[in-house]
């Protein structure tokens, strides 16, 4: 109840910010925050709650950037272009997942990283040509609905995770996460759990490239479906901590607020630092930054 | 015609296919470790090669005399930082933990390499760099045909490393089983850094003859990392010679494919066997595991 409040207050505070300041970077900083929140979740639904390490995530990124785009750049109303795009990611998700669900740990995850390579090849092979919008779109472009609908996507993505955690269907994925034959034994379908996980996950993500393809003037199609995504996405949440509600959210925050700090001077000398930063979290922090949190507010509570 | 001569060049790069999967096929065999960092320790290896060259005029061949040991160092080291940690888990956390290290690994170095040397694309051009060699009316690249001769000359003297030395038996009963190899006295923490460490000086030397008969550059090594995987796949785990079969397979489906589906597919072409191999038979065409 009291992280349900603390949610609704960041969000709301979000939500006013641009009442407060017109300055377009600031906002801007946010957008990457809040595309960042809405990618590290998708991924966390389904590698941190359901344990299956998906590094094909980009695909459903891509795939979701691809057709919000088209509608909408061929005239569809953009919420309209959302819903194709987050449903051709989630069949995309569900076709390849009844094989690939019958994969085990590490094949799965290789698995969807050859899934994924195929298609950023083909598409890169396909749609050659940079995308730009429309000139009237670009004469009207407008931070403000951006920041907008990725704050509303970032809030939808960490509410179905808070939702579905403590639900029965939510136990039942954790269950399957933690020993699949014990969850089978007991009466819970392990293929059918990780596929609603893979389709509530790739939803998302399809969802996120759609913000992308509104957000961004003009991009290389290619761009969207490149491992970049599936590598950020895998950062933030085992950063933050992996298979929790809030730790994706602040590895988001902390990933992306670094990374701009840091661009400033050193490009790519971020993922340095995430990189080593990430060995040390599997290592000895499978908690993440949620969990070194909790240890040291213990710490002082003892001390006082 | 066309399709001949392209034979022959996938039948040439296969054989480095094969050198690059036959190390992460011990690592992964031996140690049930997946380093997806394989393609950036190859990388790495490149560019030793590529330096040595261009410093010192070093030939590229003889230069893995240094390439290679300075590869097994990296090799123990990286073990003993990191991968040391991750055999401490049971057989599918620390295939799960492996991969999650590797990706870490394949971040970090992949940027370093980035600062150090730029991104450009880099390759070594000793003097005979051009030489052809005819077969009738086909052309045999020397260098990469004598690429080709010196992977398969190294996996030999892998193979009777592993058949007829001691460690090279403690190496194989390991990879059998290494519950049994401990009760027989083997140091089973000891075997793990050698085998490590003797599979990145194998992706060190695949990287060296890649950057002598292709071209590296930093963003190489994930290509490489699926290449070898592929392989792995396709050929299973435990023979050397198995992976190299499976490397040359690969060169030859890749030439087969730019000749009917065009050289941008070519990549794609090994991708979808891969898969097609992995959700069908998770254990390798070859079959046999260690």
């Amino acid at each position: 109840m009291k992280s349900l409040g603390a949610g609704i207050a960041l969000a709301a505070s979000f939500a006013a910010l641009p009442l407060l300041t017109t300055r377009n970077d600031l906002l801007n900083l946010c957008v990457q925050i809040f595309l960042a929140v809405i990618l590290a979740q998708s991924w966390n639904l389904l590698g941190g709650y359901a344990g299956q390490i998906n590094l094909g995530h980009a695909a459903f990124f891509g795939l979701g950037a691809l057709v919000t785009r088209t509608l909408w750049v061929g005239g569809t109303p953009l919420i309209v272009a959302l819903f194709p795009g987050a449903l051709v990611a989630m069949l995309f998700g569900l076709i390849i997942g009844v094989p690939a669900f019958r994969l085990r740990g590490a094949y799965f995850a290789i698995g969807t990283l050859g899934l994924a390579e195929i298609l950023r090849i083909t598409i890169g092979n396909l749609l050659p040509e940079i995308s730009t919008i429309r000139a009237s779109e670009l004469a009207s472009y407008n931070t403000l609905p951006r920041y907008y609908l990725t704050l509303a996507l970032a809030v939808l993505s960490v509410a179905t995770v808070a939702l579905l955690v403590p639900s029965r269907v939510g136990l039942g994925i954790r269950a399957v996460r933690e020993d699949e034959a014990a969850a089978e034994a007991s009466g819970v379908s392990a293929l059918r759990h990780k596929l609603l996980a893979l389709a509530l996950s790739t939803a998302l993500a399809g969802l996120a490239g759609g913000a992308f393809a509104y957000y961004h003037v003009s991009y290389y199609p290619q761009h969207t479906f490149s491992p970049v995504w599936t590598f950020d996405a895998v950062l933030m949440s085992f950063i933050g901590g992996v298979g929790t509600v809030h730790g994706p959210v602040l590895g988001a925050l902390f990933y992306v607020i670094l990374r701009e700090v840091l661009a400033v001077r050193w490009v790519e000398f971020h993922l340095i630092i995430f990189g080593v930063l990430f060995m040390l979290v599997v290592l000895f922090f499978p908690g993440g930054l949620i969990e070194a949190w909790q240890r040291v507010r213990r710490l002082i509570a003892r001390s006082s | 015609m066309i399709l001949t001569q392209q034979l022959i060049l996938g039948l040439l790069v296969g054989g480095l296919y094969g050198l690059a999967a036959a190390g992460l096929s011990l690592t992964f065999g031996v140690l049930r470790v997946l380093n997806v960092a394989h393609g950036e320790l190859l990388m790495l290896g490149g560019y030793g090669t590529f330096w040595l060259f261009t410093l010192w005029h070093i030939d590229p061949f003889l230069s893995l005399l240094g390439v290679a040991p300075a590869m097994f160092a990296l090799g123990l080291l990286l073990y003993a930082a990191l991968f040391r940690f991750v055999v401490k888990a049971h057989e599918e956390l620390r295939i799960k933990n492996s991969l999650l290290i590797g990706f870490g690994l394949t971040l970090v170095l992949h940027a370093l390499a980035i600062r150090l040397w730029s991104a450009d694309e880099r390759s070594v051009t000793p003097a005979y760099a051009g030489a052809v060699f005819r077969l009738g009316p086909f052309a045999v690249p020397l260098l990469r045909l004598s690429s080709l001769v010196f992977a398969f000359a190294i996996l030999a003297a892998l193979h009777l490393y592993l058949a007829k030395t001691r460690w090279g038996r403690a190496i194989r009963a390991t990879a059998e089983d290494w519950e049994a190899a401990a009760l027989m006295g083997i140091p089973v923490g000891r075997t793990y850094l050698l085998a490590f460490a003797l599979g990145t000086a194998l992706a060190g030397i695949a990287g060296g003859l890649v950057s002598i008969s292709y071209s590296i550059s930093p963003s190489i090594g994930m290509e490489w990392t699926l290449k070898a995987l592929i392989v792995v796949v396709l050929s299973g785990l435990g023979s050397l010679f198995g992976s190299f079969a499976g490397g040359i397979l690969l060169g030859l489906a890749e030439a087969m494919s730019v000749v009917f589906l065009g050289g941008p597919y070519r990549e794609v072409v090994g991708l979808i066997l891969f898969i097609v191999v992995l959700v069908v038979r998770p254990q390798g065409l070859f079959g046999a595991r260690a």
